[in-house]
């Protein structure tokens, strides 16, 4: 940013100040402004609004001041719970799975490290809903599923339908999300300080709890809500691995704006699901800046 | 940074001065739990493909041998058929929009007062960092109130269709696109459009040019990943999607219901390749592009300006 400020002040032809400029200026934002008013900012602000009405017809709402919508959102708020597990625990596995893998790829794979992160990158954009799928297979009676059941002598045994299976596809699912920032944090890391580590006689546990895993911290907290987010409104992978008997927030927000039409209630769920999440994510990102404050300052 | 990097990490593996015992184990246990992700991430989408070949009738993994019977009764389908060129019409529309809008905005924003810039920015994250479901539904409570209000009063017929779900698809992949342009724009060599300017190009000359080439692989990475995203949606799609406008997400997760079949395998195989080969031609035209102007691969593929963008 202050390079492109820099690099803006030594322009040869400083960009007029004219009404032509200031006309093409608003013309190149005006369609994506567009868009975030409409489709984003007055839709938020609708669902806020009607969270505090009550239905009327199907789909439909009466705009009065009621908190009815929240008190059964508390009420019944076992997917609330179950979804904070299952991201926290979501998380946690993809945060110790992706950390040596980046630490892989970005100090040992030398001229294949950027073919490593493309083999990341592509299944990432590659059909969600498929790849999941695909674990059906695996997964179920005539894969690992009947498989650890025949070994244990247990005809009754299922993988699918169990929190352990959604919470594998939720790793499966967003593990890169975890590595691409921990990766972009260690492959900056100056490689020198590890070395000098090394030559003042820390083992390889002691450099790495000392100097890599400080250094590659933001990394991780970016990762962590970067994972964090989409596992707390998830319904793909609870609907398909967990059979919907896994049962999160996801699958509650559809089941009702979807199916049983309450909406009122279903916005209610909806901003109280935008809350944890604007509360856990800002408690995580104070909570790990504390305890980092001083080792910082020995870093830099 | 790729050479430096590899060439300082050399001295690790041989342990340094203090030679520790573990060295070799744990240099094993990177490699064994690198490959073993790989082997995680890659599997599934294996074994959707092989199993489609499968010529069975009856369980999806007895191997009755190698057939294409599936893709023939799949792709005859006209149901599938529907949903397929809905899915094309969804993400080419989606993709284009996106591309222009999405650049638009990152030219744009680049000569934006501070006031603007800072909220413009505040609501690019929220577009992306908002989950899905939240976008989709607040969409559809947009959708139907503005329709409740607008058909009436204009007698107009206003319904959920095609062009909802291309809204709705586009908040997210204009974003996206103004990201990628954006950061391809601040990493820049300015000097070209000075030299520009110092031969008395026009503005737009200069843009047409210079800047543009420049921002080539951006926009194109960005449209083509809108491509994939809009055309393997779920959640929003659902939400927002009318008689009618079925894409192949919502065809697929429907069959999911009724268990696997050799079937469904050979519908998610088609899309696999849909999408494999849009983000492969990508990353080629990519890579063209990079060693053209002589830069090297690593910052300059998709992979790359994402992993910077995430970071």
């Amino acid at each position: 940013m202050a390079t492109l400020a820099r690099a803006a002040s030594v322009h040869p032809v400083p960009p007029r100040r004219s009404f032509r400029a200031g006309l093409l200026t608003a013309v190149l934002l005006l369609p994506a402004s567009l868009w975030y008013l409409v489709l984003l900012v007055a839709p938020l602000a609708i669902v806020v609004v009607m969270s505090f009405g009550t239905p009327s017809r199907i789909g439909g709402f009466d705009p009065v001041f009621s908190l009815d919508n929240y008190s059964q959102a508390f009420e019944r708020s076992t997917p609330f719970v179950t979804s904070l597990v299952m991201a926290v625990a979501g998380t946690a596995l993809c945060l110790f799975t992706a950390l040596p893998l980046a630490y892989f790829i970005a100090t040992r794979a030398g001229r294949r490290k950027s073919l490593l992160i493309v083999l990341l990158i592509v299944p990432f954009w590659t059909s969600f809903l498929i790849r999941t799928y695909a674990w059906l297979t695996i997964l179920g009676p005539d894969g690992l599923g009947g498989f650890i059941g025949d070994l244990i002598g247990d005809p009754a045994f299922r993988i699918l339908g169990t929190p352990a299976a959604v919470l594998l596809g939720l790793v499966y699912g967003y593990l890169p999300l975890m590595v691409f920032p921990i990766y972009v944090t260690m492959e900056r890391m100056d490689r020198g300080l590890v070395e000098a580590s090394k030559d003042l006689g820390a083992g390889r546990l002691a450099t790495f709890r000392q100097i890599t895993l400080p250094i590659t911290l933001p990394g991780l907290i970016t990762g962590s809500i970067l994972v964090f987010i989409p596992l707390m409104g998830e319904y793909v992978i609870p609907a398909i691995l967990g059979y919907g008997r896994v049962f999160l927030v996801g699958n509650q927000l559809v089941l009702q704006f979807l199916e049983a039409r309450n909406w009122p209630e279903g916005a209610a769920r909806a901003v109280v699901l935008i809350l944890i999440m604007l509360v856990s994510v800002t408690f995580y990102v104070w909570f790990s800046n504390r305890g980092r404050k001083g080792r910082e300052v020995s870093v830099l | 940074m790729s050479t430096t990097a590899g060439v300082a990490a050399k001295p690790l593996t041989r342990g340094g001065p203090r030679r520790d015992r573990f060295g070799g184990l744990v240099e094993g246990w990177l490699r064994g739990h690198t490959l073993l992700i790989y082997l995680f991430l890659y599997i599934p989408i294996v074994v959707v493909v092989v199993f489609s070949f499968n010529a069975t009738n009856r369980r999806v993994t007895d191997w009755q041998g190698f057939s294409l019977r599936w893709y023939e009764s799949v792709l005859s389908d006209t149901v599938v058929q529907g949903a397929l060129l809905n899915s094309l019409i969804v993400a080419t529309s989606t993709a284009i929009i996106a591309t222009i809008f999405g650049t638009m905005a990152a030219l744009g924003l680049q000569r934006a007062p501070r006031w603007f810039r800072t909220p413009f920015e505040a609501l690019t994250f929220i577009s992306i960092i908002v989950p899905e479901i939240v976008i989709a539904l607040s969409t559809l409570v947009f959708f139907s109130s503005a329709f409740d209000v607008l058909n009436p009063l204009l007698d107009l017929r206003l319904r959920l269709g095609f062009q909802t779900i291309i809204a709705a698809h586009a908040l997210f992949n204009i974003s996206l696109v103004m990201l990628l342009v954006r950061a391809r724009l601040s990493g820049m060599d300015r000097t070209h459009v000075e030299a520009s300017y110092d031969l008395f190009a026009t503005p737009w000359r200069t843009f047409r040019q210079i800047t543009f080439p420049q921002l080539m692989p951006a926009i194109v990475a960005g449209g083509l990943l809108s491509f994939t995203f809009s055309f393997d949606d779920y959640v929003i799609t659902t939400f927002v999607s009318g008689a009618g406008s079925t894409t192949l997400p919502l065809y697929v997760f429907g069959t999911i219901r009724k268990g696997v079949t050799p079937a469904t395998n050979a519908v998610a195989a088609v899309m696999l390749l849909i999408t494999l080969s849009v983000l492969l031609v990508g990353q080629f035209l990519v890579w063209r592009n990079a060693r053209r102007a002589g830069q090297r691969g690593g910052q300059a593929s998709v992979a790359g300006m994402i992993a910077e963008q995430s970071g």
